[in-house]
């Protein structure tokens, strides 16, 4: 540990004492029921993170807080209530019993806790049904495929009703179908069960798509953290950039990131809004009459969907808000700017702006 | 200049006195050990004497039916007929307990200290070289200190049974442990185990394929003993191939070696079949059977498998 603290390299330290440093000086906060990512490479030390969260690891220096309740050095047995009732974790390889049935395989965490038989088949019951496999409870894990198998995995880490899920690499093992499949799985099911979701993945599109926030590993550290638009907007790093660089932006993006706020464009062109700030219509350069003719997109629209509609309808853009307010409008060239990545016509999502 | 007939370290004397020292100091140690054995054996053994053979060649059929199926099950009940005709059929019992007695205190010695090596890395450095000799020993050499310490007749011949069917459950009770995935054991811990949870609910299950090839290996050493145990006065089928030889009644020798051979025959498919369950035959129905269908799930082949990667990785 002294030789971490004198700012050695990884490489001197694993030279001089033939130990690894896993993980080196990461700070983070995990938010509340939000899903942080942690994206890093394989050796990058996500994992021996993951794993340290929960103490299957022993950190040799740090802290680690739930609820500001340090339980870094606390008893074996606090520990274990913790590990039973606030943190549970879902397995790159599922860590499914392979000789037990669906549903005691579920019933896992509560057994270890010594519920009884029938409170652990009712909750277990429950989970299945939540990820649609209860007609697979007495079935053994080996007769099911890979997603279902990682549905098992996900319902065991529920059953135990941990407010904390720690998913490493949970669904790197899955084909890519079957992966996007399952993101939207764990998607879903988060709009209901608002849990605290430390999700570790070496993709870094499936960072994008589930991560609240990511934090970017590499040799131990993290190098970057942020929302995901902040990391594709302004990577910091040449290391993040070579992963942002082939983002398909116009899916990653919404309205509100490239929208300019004023009603009226350079030209002279301008949205017409009535008294409760709807739009009434558009007036063309040179003070024409309002007409009806123009596009309008909610803030939240990816700039996919605004290409697609822009290239079927006729007029600007507008962008509205779900009670129909003007917010404000999307010029030709910034939508273009959106999608090919152009940093400085980028607004409101930059960390510095 | 150095005589060949001459003994220049009296090395027997040596052993001689030490054996004796040993014989006199701790003979209650001995005694101790002698007693829950002999206990046993005479349990097991008087049991199965004051069963009618027909009911037992029933009960025998009905166990290989229930283990390993319909041919297992005509193959022990035509054998042990043919025994009972003979007219081996005490001699049979008598190995039969032996055999049994050394499995229980085999099972009860056998799979804790493979327990403790696989947690111990230190217990397994003390235990592998240990285990490595009586493994390369001749079992016929262990019938010299057995003597000397505990006498003749079937009792300490069990104890030399005991000795020389036990490293193997160790051993695999060992690799069986260690080779459970690592995942699993995260698993575990990650859902709040407690080590002896950690234990029963996952190591020893996941494992239990393996230490049940062990058992296997344990049983058939103990058939091989059992009967090499006749030459320090155990009784038995082996006492009938030695009186048959000293007497040159080549017949009753014969008689004797057929009674063995049927014998391990079908402890050999017992034992197998118990490895080689099928969880999925029984899952998901009463308790009891699905209890059984976890204590015996697993594949045994896939376990050999690993079990050779495993020992061809170490050496």
């Amino acid at each position: 540990m002294a030789l971490v603290r004198a700012g050695k390299g990884k490489s001197e330290i694993l030279e001089q004492t033939q130990a690894v440093v896993g993980v080196n000086n990461v700070s983070l906060k995990v938010p509340k029921g939000a899903i942080s990512v942690i994206m890093g490479l394989s050796g990058s030390g996500k994992s021996t993170l993951a794993r340290c969260v929960n103490r299957i690891i022993e950190p040799d220096a740090g802290q680690l807080l739930l609820d500001g309740e340090d339980y870094t050095t606390c008893t074996p047995g606090r520990m274990r209530d913790l590990r039973r009732r606030r943190i549970s974790m879902v397995f790159q390889n599922f860590g499914l019993l392979p000789n037990q049935t669906v549903i005691d395989n579920v019933a896992l965490g509560l057994k270890l806790r010594r519920e009884p038989l029938a409170e652990r088949h009712r909750k277990a019951g429950e989970m299945l049904e939540i990820v649609g496999l209860s007609e697979w409870a007495s079935h053994l894990p080996g007769e099911l495929s890979g997603g279902m198998r990682q549905r098992v995995g996900l319902a065991r880490a529920l059953a135990t009703e941990a407010d904390v899920l720690i998913m490493d690499e949970a669904f790197s093992a899955l084909d890519p179908l079957i992966r996007t499949e399952m993101q939207d799985e764990l998607l879903r099911l988060q709009t209901t069960l608002h849990k605290t979701v430390l999700f570790i993945t070496h993709d870094f599109q499936e960072a994008l798509r589930l991560g609240t926030r990511i934090a970017v590993m590499a040799d131990g550290s993290v190098i970057r953290d942020g929302t995901p638009q902040e990391i594709v907007i302004d990577p910091q790093h040449d290391y993040v950039a070579a992963f942002t660089r082939n983002v398909d932006r116009a899916r990653l993006f919404d309205a509100a990131s490239v929208m300019v706020e004023t009603p009226a464009d350079g030209q002279g062109g301008q949205f017409v809004l009535d008294d409760t700030g709807q739009v009434a219509g558009w007036s063309a350069p040179g003070g024409a009459p309002a007409s009806g003719a123009y596009i309008a997109v909610r803030p939240d629209t990816r700039l996919i969907d605004i290409a697609r509609a822009a290239s079927r309808g006729r007029g600007p853009i507008a962008v509205v808000d779900e009670a129909g307010r003007f917010r404000g409008r999307i010029p030709e060239e910034a939508l273009l700017a959106g999608i090919a990545g152009d940093a400085e016509t980028m607004k409101g999502t930059r960390p510095d702006a | 200049m150095l005589d060949p007939d001459q003994v220049y370290i009296p090395l027997a004397s040596w052993i001689q006195i030490a054996i004796e020292w040993i014989a006199d100091h701790f003979r209650p140690l001995f005694r101790s050990i002698r007693w829950p054995v002999d206990e046993l054996l005479n349990a097991i053994n008087g049991t199965l004497e004051v069963t009618p053979p027909l009911l037992l060649i029933a009960l025998f059929g009905l166990l290989a039916l229930w283990l390993a199926g319909r041919r297992t099950a005509l193959f022990t009940v035509v054998s042990l007929v043919f025994i009972l005709l003979l007219g081996i059929w005490y001699e049979t019992l008598t190995t039969l307990s032996l055999i049994a007695t050394a499995i229980v205190v085999c099972v009860a010695i056998g799979i804790p200290l493979g327990i403790l090596c696989a947690r111990s890395d230190r217990a397994w450095g003390i235990l592998r070289p240990i285990l490595d000799v009586m493994q390369t020993t001749p079992s016929f050499v262990y019938l010299i200190p057995v003597v000397m310490l505990f006498g003749v007749g079937t009792v300490p011949g069990a104890v030399a049974v005991i000795v020389v069917a036990v490293p193997p459950l160790i051993r695999f009770t060992n690799i069986g442990i260690r080779g459970v995935d690592q995942e699993l054991i995260e698993a575990g811990i990650a859902f709040g185990a407690t080590e002896r949870q950690l234990l029963w609910e996952i190591q020893l299950p996941q494992a239990l394929p393996t230490i049940l090839g062990g058992l296997n290996q344990t049983v058939l050493l103990a058939m091989v003993m059992s009967v090499i145990v006749a030459m320090i006065g155990a009784e038995g089928l082996g006492l009938v191939v030695l009186q048959g030889l000293g007497r040159l009644d080549v017949g009753r020798a014969a008689v004797g070696g057929i009674g063995i051979v049927l014998m391990a025959i079908i402890l050999d498919r017992l034992t197998q079949a118990v490895a080689d369950r099928d969880p999925r035959a029984r899952a998901g129905q009463s308790r009891i059977s699905g209890a059984f269908a976890r204590l015996f799930g697993g594949g045994h082949r896939r376990a050999e498998a690993r079990l050779e990667a495993s020992l061809d990785s170490k050496t």
